[in-house]
Order: structure tokens, then sequence, then C-alpha cells
């Protein structure tokens, strides 16, 4: 017996109308099907139309673009339906999970009754019974005190929580379909995992059908039961999870699976290095807010960080989203002043704001954001805003100044038609391009890369990555890089530093990061990876440590004790670590050994 | 996953703070501002005892009475006696009138006061309506005709309106009274009939000025993505307007609404003028045509203190709206 499909889709098209009238498909003649109580992923690029048909699902398209097809879910056509019947099926029979739940919030209502509204709007339950049944799926999605937690606003919790919170609002109609965009896009590996588990033990306890929207084959491969590839509006394939991450057809398929992985060329290491790196960091402190008599910022953030760089190095910064890598390139950069420590290029130091500095000093640390789109003023062209560097630095105009501009944009790989053209309309790799070749304008010596692939698609981040190493290599610029994701910083740095709660917890090469042992921090940061293959998540070991209770708040002791699974009563909460060399080379802030450390 | 645990302070005392810098701050600005009001009136030319006795007066009778007024002691002396008045309620006396400023203030500011109160009533909800309903349509045709109708209603001058609207009801209709006087015991007719044309032309630009920031506050809060997301929950566009949107947009909406209200203060004197309306406005402006100081200063810090207070409300408002303020 054949079970009619829960989720049937034929001939899905969208289409916009672009500013000059022309009409330009940005989905086209889409068809998949998804049995009850299956979870259909839908994979690509930026622009691929992933998201655009995930919410046409719900009859729903962004700005005025109109979709054709025909659309069933349960028992309910969706197509050429008026608003009203739309919006019966929005948030009750279809429900969203929005990629980034801390926007998708409303900041100035609390968490509950943002929960239970759909079922209140839609009248699937009393207020009594959904927010009973709102702290059943917070309990399930594993979130600390589900009682209480809905009477807080937004702005009171994690990312993670947030994302969490969302999914019990998507479940709390029991809908026919879920649809999740990108939910853990956001977050930090760490968190991914948690949120990830959580999803899939409510995905089963619901025996909810879903549509899971993602960038990230490895953690589609985890959610899904079927996979369907899409590139620039059209599938290029579909098949169930297992079969098509094992045997991909589609070239475009494996290149995505290629670019999951990313591998710069290698680079032959710098010459031994000089007497002086060319910069170094030496006992840093510094944080936000006012600053106190003892000279302490309200928020510290970096406590007594020590780095260096030598000539044409690069060294990798990694830690999660509040563990203060940024911070660092901030002070480096002279745009946060630190409270103690020094910064200084080729041995010599430099002044701790940027009005002090020298105009030269400036020229040689070059910083680049990870958002280009605000990085770069929108109002410029690409041409205005690689000239001005040119002008400040280097006195270029006119002819002279074009010329360079010319050569940066070669540099960088991109077409001179960009010259005229404004960020807006570049593509995100496009404008990240941009945003390298402005720093590049001014011949720096070192750039300081903060999360700059963070935002890209893998494949573009790939691109971006290997121009990052030919810079390296023809220029020989160093780079301080930062980043959340370990695999970007092992393809590109010889030095790894990994940074937890404003400490430097490990500092080793590379490729002592291939394998064990690590710090404890560092081996959660790696195995928190999702891998490229079914039921890795099923597999992973870690479960989230109970904290250890009353901690004495000795900022001597081990900042990372409350979520080690590797601590020791009686040891790791009572003593500062020790600084120790591994036998890889490697120097970790902690009491455990290689020999403890290894398995 | 903090928080939970941390100590139970009561909640107001966060948002208090803030309302009690706000209030430190309007006072140190009302402190500021009387001293360049007291500054900027001894600047003006002319000599109150001159000007009191006419061009005849010998230079002793001249000097006689600037001692009499305290005109000769030095500023920082007058200012200090003069401010003190201004706590205590008593601004000193008029020069030209030979009354008291309070007393001559306290027969204006009924007046005032009433013609604000009720343009307020009639421009608040029609610009919050404007507002809203622009907002909603952006880009559609009604929002482009409230567009420029708003912006016509901006560009004309209040003494053309006033002007227009005497000629039309007045002159050639023959409905309404041109000069707006209010009889001892005015019946409810009589009360409207003399309110009508000053309140409408106030209104016009008082409901073009907040309609356009409204729409502005509430289309800034139409692009975030919660928007998108209640929309996707099915909510239904009023509940979207009044309970996921306007708590939001409630701060900048009642700081255009407090910036449009106390221009009906300083700024109504050309209504005042057209409609022979005795009003503050006009009473500053007479102050200012026969140096008449303590008047004029007194209206001034009467200007200064309304928008203050208002701009005030306005912050407590945002401040008790927003739960990340309130909350601290």
């Amino acid at each position: 017996m054949t079970t009619p499909s829960h989720v049937d889709v034929r001939d899905l098209s969208v289409t916009v109308r672009r500013p000059d009238g022309t009409l330009l498909r940005i989905v086209d003649s889409v068809s998949f099907s998804i049995p009850r109580g299956e979870v259909l992923a839908l994979i690509g690029e930026s622009g691929s139309g992933k998201t655009t048909i995930a919410l046409s699902l719900m009859g729903y398209a962004r700005g005025g673009a109109v979709i054709s097809g025909q659309i069933r879910v349960g028992n309910a056509s969706l197509d050429g339906v008026g608003p009203a019947s739309l919006a019966a099926q929005r948030g009750n029979r279809i429900t969203y999970v929005a990629q980034s739940a801390a926007a998708a919030f409303n900041p100035s209502r609390r968490i509950i009754d943002q929960v239970i509204e759909p079922a209140l709007i839609h009248r699937t339950a009393a207020a009594p019974a959904a927010r009973e049944r709102a702290i059943g799926l917070f309990r399930a999605l594993a979130l600390p005190t589900p009682e209480t937690i809905g009477e807080r606003y937004p702005h009171e919790l994690s990312g993670g929580q947030l994302q969490r919170l969302m999914a019990a609002m998507a479940l709390i109609t029991k809908p026919d379909v879920v649809i999740f965009d990108e939910p853990t896009t956001a977050l930090d590996v760490t968190t991914q995992v948690e949120v990830l588990q959580a999803f899939r033990r409510v995905f089963r306890e619901e025996g909810a059908t879903g549509v899971y929207v993602s960038h990230d084959l490895a953690v589609v491969a985890q959610m899904a039961d079927h996979i369907l590839v899409l590139n620039g509006g059209k599938v290029r394939e579909q098949n169930s999870a297992a079969t098509l991450i094992a045997e991909p057809q589609d070239d475009y398929t494996r290149m995505l699976m290629s670019a999951a992985q990313p591998v710069v060329q290698a680079i032959t290491p710098p010459a031994p290095k000089a007497a002086t790196p060319l910069l170094e960091i030496d006992g840093i402190f510094a944080g936000y807010g006012p600053i106190d008599r003892e000279g302490r910022p309200a928020n510290p953030v970096l406590s007594a960080v020590s780095l260096s760089i030598g000539k044409g190095a690069a060294l990798g910064v990694i830690g999660e989203s509040g563990s203060g890598k940024s911070t660092v390139a901030r002070v480096v950069a002279g745009l946060l002043t630190p409270t103690a420590g020094t910064v200084s290029l080729d041995g010599e130091v430099l002044a701790p704001t940027l009005a002090e500095r020298t105009r030269e000093q400036l020229r040689r640390v070059q910083i680049v954001f990870q958002n280009a789109d605000v990085a770069l003023n929108p109002a410029h062209s690409v041409g205005e805003i690689l000239a001005r560097p040119l002008r400040f630095y280097h006195g270029k105009t006119g002819a002279d100044a074009r010329r360079r501009v010319n050569e940066l944009l070669d540099l960088t790989r991109l077409p001179s038609s960009v010259i005229d053209r404004r960020c807006g309309e570049l593509s995100g790799g496009q404008k990240q391009r941009v945003n390298l070749a402005r720093a590049l304008a001014a011949e720096p010596d070192i750039i300081l890369c903060d999360e700059v692939t963070s935002a890209l698609d893998t494949v573009v981040r790939g691109a971006i990555l290997d121009l990052l190493g030919d810079l390296r290599r023809d220029l020989g610029l160093a780079y301080l890089f930062i980043s959340h994701d370990i695999a970007t910083v092992k393809a590109l740095c010889d030095e790894i530093v990994v940074f937890y709660k404003g400490t430097r917890v490990e500092h080793g090469t590379s490729d002592a990061y291939a394998a064990p042992p690590y710090h404890p921090y560092t081996e959660l940061l790696i195995t928190s990876v999702p891998e490229l293959r079914p039921g890795w998540l099923a597999d992973y070991p870690y479960q989230p440590v109970a904290p250890v209770a009353n901690v004495t708040q000795s900022s001597d002791i081990c900042r990372f004790l409350q979520r080690c699974p590797r601590s020791r009563q009686g040891l790791c909460d009572i003593a500062a670590p020790p600084l120790r060399t591994l036998e890889n080379g490697s120097r970790i802030l902690c009491h455990l050994d290689t020999s403890e450390l290894a398995h | 996953m903090s928080g939970s645990a941390s100590a139970q302070r009561p909640t107001w005392i966060a948002p208090l703070r803030l309302i009690a810098a706000r209030i430190g701050a309007a006072l140190l600005t009302l402190l500021l501002v009387s001293m360049v009001i007291f500054a900027i009136s001894g600047l003006l030319p002319g000599d109150a005892a001159q000007e009191a006795l006419g061009q005849g007066a010998t230079a002793g009778q001249i000097a006689a009475l600037r001692h009499e007024m305290g005109l000769d002691q030095p500023g920082p002396v007058r200012y200090v006696r003069w401010l003190g008045g201004i706590v205590k309620g008593d601004p000193g006396t008029s020069i030209v009138a030979n009354q008291p400023v309070s007393k001559i203030i306290s027969e204006r500011l009924p007046n005032t006061l009433r013609l604000a109160a009720l343009t307020s009533m009639v421009a608040v909800p029609l610009a919050f309506l404007i507002g809203v309903f622009s907002a909603i349509a952006r880009g559609r045709r009604l929002d482009r005709a409230l567009n420029v109708l708003t912006l016509s209603m901006v560009a004309l001058p209040e003494f053309l309106v006033a002007t227009l609207a005497v000629l039309l009801f007045a002159v050639k209709l023959r409905w309404l009274p041109s000069i707006a006087l209010v009889p001892q015991e005015p019946t409810l007719g009589e009360f409207l009939r003399a309110y009508t044309m000053p309140v409408i032309s106030l209104a016009v630009i008082v409901v073009a000025q907040m309609a356009r920031m409204i729409r502005a506050a509430i289309i800034a809060e139409l692009d975030r993505p919660y928007v998108e997301m209640a929309r996707l929950k099915g909510v239904r566009p009023g509940r979207l307007i009044f309970r996921h949107v306007l708590p939001n947009a409630i701060g900048p909406i009642v700081n255009a609404m407090a910036l449009s209200l106390s221009y009906l203060f300083g700024g109504a004197i050309i209504v005042e003028t057209i409609f022979s309306y005795p009003g503050l406005a006009s009473l500053m402006v007479n102050a200012v045509t026969s140096r008449d100081m303590p008047l004029l200063q007194a209206c001034a810090m009467i200007f200064c203190a309304t928008y203050l207070l208002l701009v005030l409300i306005a912050d407590t408002v945002a401040i008790l709206a927003n739960p990340q303020l309130r909350k601290g």
C-alpha cells in the first residue's frame, strides 16, 4: 500500500520583477514530496533558492515575488488561495524556525507570550493548556528552568536558548510541517551540537515532518532523511541522505562536499624567526565599560594575553563567541585601549589609541571585518572605496590611483567592471574581496582578519581562503586570523591559539591540532564540528556537564572548569592550572598531562 | 544559564535610576537655559528705565529709576535674585503694566493650555491614524496620497492656512467668527465656534509633522525580522501593528509627539495674532517690543520648561516601554 505523501510540491516556480522590469526566475520548476514524519533538507549556497522554496511552502514570498505551481501540505492546498486562508495555515499547520532567533523574537514581549501566540490566534488551545504544552516542549528541548524561562525577555537569553525556544514556538500547534531555516548557522559549534541534539530528540517524540534548510552538508546529514541539492533555483540532485553522501551523482554536490573541508595549498613556513617578531602582544588586559579605581573595566574580556607573529606568518585565533578573540584584533588595531600590556610592531611599542599612532604605523597594520556590508560605505563605488586608502597612505591620486585600483582588483581577482559599482550590487564573496582589497591598498605588513569567512558559503569561503593563501605567498603578508571555525583556521594558519573566556588555553602548530592530546576545551571545539556522515550526531559522546556547585570566583582557577568533562575534583577546583608543554610541542593551560589527555 | 540565581533586586530600581538621571539632566538644562535667557535679554537694545520714562526724561530721573528697579546692580546679583524669584513663583513685576508678572501670566496661561490641549486632542489621534495607515500601505496608493497630503501640510505656512480659513469660514461662508473671543460663560456651541479655526490652523502643521515621524518609526520596525516572523505565525495585520510593532515603536513615537506638541506653546504666535487670541506667545512678543524684561524672561522660562517636561515624559514612556531599559 502506498501512503500518499504528506507534503507535495509540483512545478514550484518563484519569479521576481527586477528594477528594470524584466522577470527573473529565482526558483525554477522544483518538485518534491515528503512522507509523514520525515525530514527533507534543502541544501545549496546563498542564492540557490532554498529559503525561497521553504517560505513558499507557507505561501509567503519576500519582496513581492510571485509563486506558481502546486503546493499541498496535509489536506490543504496553498496555491492560489487568499491571504486569509494563508494566515490560517501559517503558524498553525505549517510553522517556521528562523535563522536568527535573536532577531526573530519580538524584543519587547515575554518569550512565553510569543511561544503560545500561534496556539491562541489559531485557537488550537486555550492559554493554560498552551502554556503547559510550551513548558513540556521547553523541557524536551533541554532548556534550563523550563517552568520560568518563558517569563524572560529575548535579550536575557543566549542565542542557543532562543533557537530552541523558537523551535518550541514552531511545535506548539502540533503542525503538519515545521520549516527550519538555517537554525544553527549563527551559533557556535559547541552550542550547535546541543541545539541539534535537542531538535532531533523533540522531532522523534513529536513525530513531526520537517523541511530543513541549510548550507552545511554535515549538519544536514545529521538531521534529514532526504536531501535535495539546489543551485541557481534548480534541483541538482535529490536522494536519501545516506545515498547522497555516500555516492553523490552530481558534480555540484561533489563540489559542495569538497568545499566543506577547506584545503589551502601548503605554504613553506617563513624563514626562521628573526630576533624580533613582526607583531608582539605582551600581557594585554582589556575589556569594556567604565574603568574602576584599580584599572579594571566593568566587563573584563582579555586577561594576560601574549602572542607573537613573525614576518609572513599566519596565526589563527579560535574560540566561541565571547571568548575575546575579536577583542584581541581591536586592541592590536588601536580601536580599544588596553588597561595593561603593550602591542609592538617590529620591536617598536605602538601607542594604545589610533590617534596617537603615526600614519606609517597605521598603514602597516590593517583590519578586515567579518561583515563587508557594514564595513564598506554603501554610498561609495568600489573605485572610491579603494582610492581613499591610496590617497591617505600613499598620496596617490588621479591616473596613478586609478592604475593601482585596477591592480588591487586584479590581485583580489575581481573583474575591473566592478570599479564603478556600489557594494550593494555585488555578491557576498565579491564584497569580501573588495573588503580585502581595501586593506591591501595600504600595503600592510599584517592584516587582522576578524571572521572574514564566517558569513560566506562554503564554496565562496574556499575561494577566499585560497586568495588569502596566495596573497600571503606573493606579498609576504602576515595574518592574525580570527575565526570560530577550526577547519578554516587549520587550512590557512601555521600556528593556532585557542581562547576561552579571554585567556589563552592552548597554543601550538596547526599540525598539533590534527590529533589528541589537546586542551579539553580544544577537544570540545574539535569534536563539536559535525562530520559528513549520517549518524555522527547519534554517536556524539559529549553530554552537557553539570556545573560544579559553589565554585569560588577566584580568577586563578581554570575558567573552563564548569564545562570540562575531564575535570578532577580536589585538583582543578583548587589550584590554578599550570602552563605545560605537551609532547607535540603545544603549550596548554591545564592540570592534566599528555598521557591523561591522549585518549 | 545564569541569571536565575542572581539576587532578586526590586525591578523598579533600574528604570527609576534612569528616569531620575533624566530629571536631573532636565533640571540642569533648565538652569543653563535660565542663564542664557537672562544673559540674552540683557543684550537686547534699549533700557527699561529709558523706555518707561519716555524721550523727555533727564539722566538723573533715569538713573533714579534704574536704581529703584535694581538695574544698576551687577549682572550675577540680578540673576540670582531673579532666579530665586522664579523658584518661589514670583518672577518680578512687569515694567510696562506695573503688575506682578505672575498675575499677567496666570491670565494668559490657561488660554494657551486650553488651545494646546484642544489641538492635541485633535492632532494626536489624527496623526497616529495617518502615520499607521501610511506605514502599513507603504509604497501603495494610499501611502502616496497621504504623503502628498502631509508634505503639503508641512509646506504650507500657517499664516496662509489661518488666513485662508478666515477667508473661507468667516468671510465667505460666515459660519465662524474671525476672532477667537470666548465669552465669560460660553455655551458648547460658542466654545466650539471660537476654537475651531485656531485649532485647525495649528493642527495642520502639527499633524503633518507627527504623522511623518510616526510613519518613519513604524516602517523602521516593519523591516525587522520579528515582523516577518509574526506574519509567518499567521498574525493578522491589526494584531501585528498593535501587539507586535507598536510596543517597539512607542519610544520614537512619543518623542516625535513631544517635539510637535511643544510647538503648540511657543509656536502658536501667528495663530494667536491672526485670531487675536490672548495666549502666551503673543504676550511674549509684546514683552519683546516693550522691553518688558521680567515678563519676557518668565515667558521664555515657561516655554523651555514645557519643552523639557514633554521630552521628559516621552523619555520616561520610552524607558518603561523597553524591557531592556526597564529591567536594567
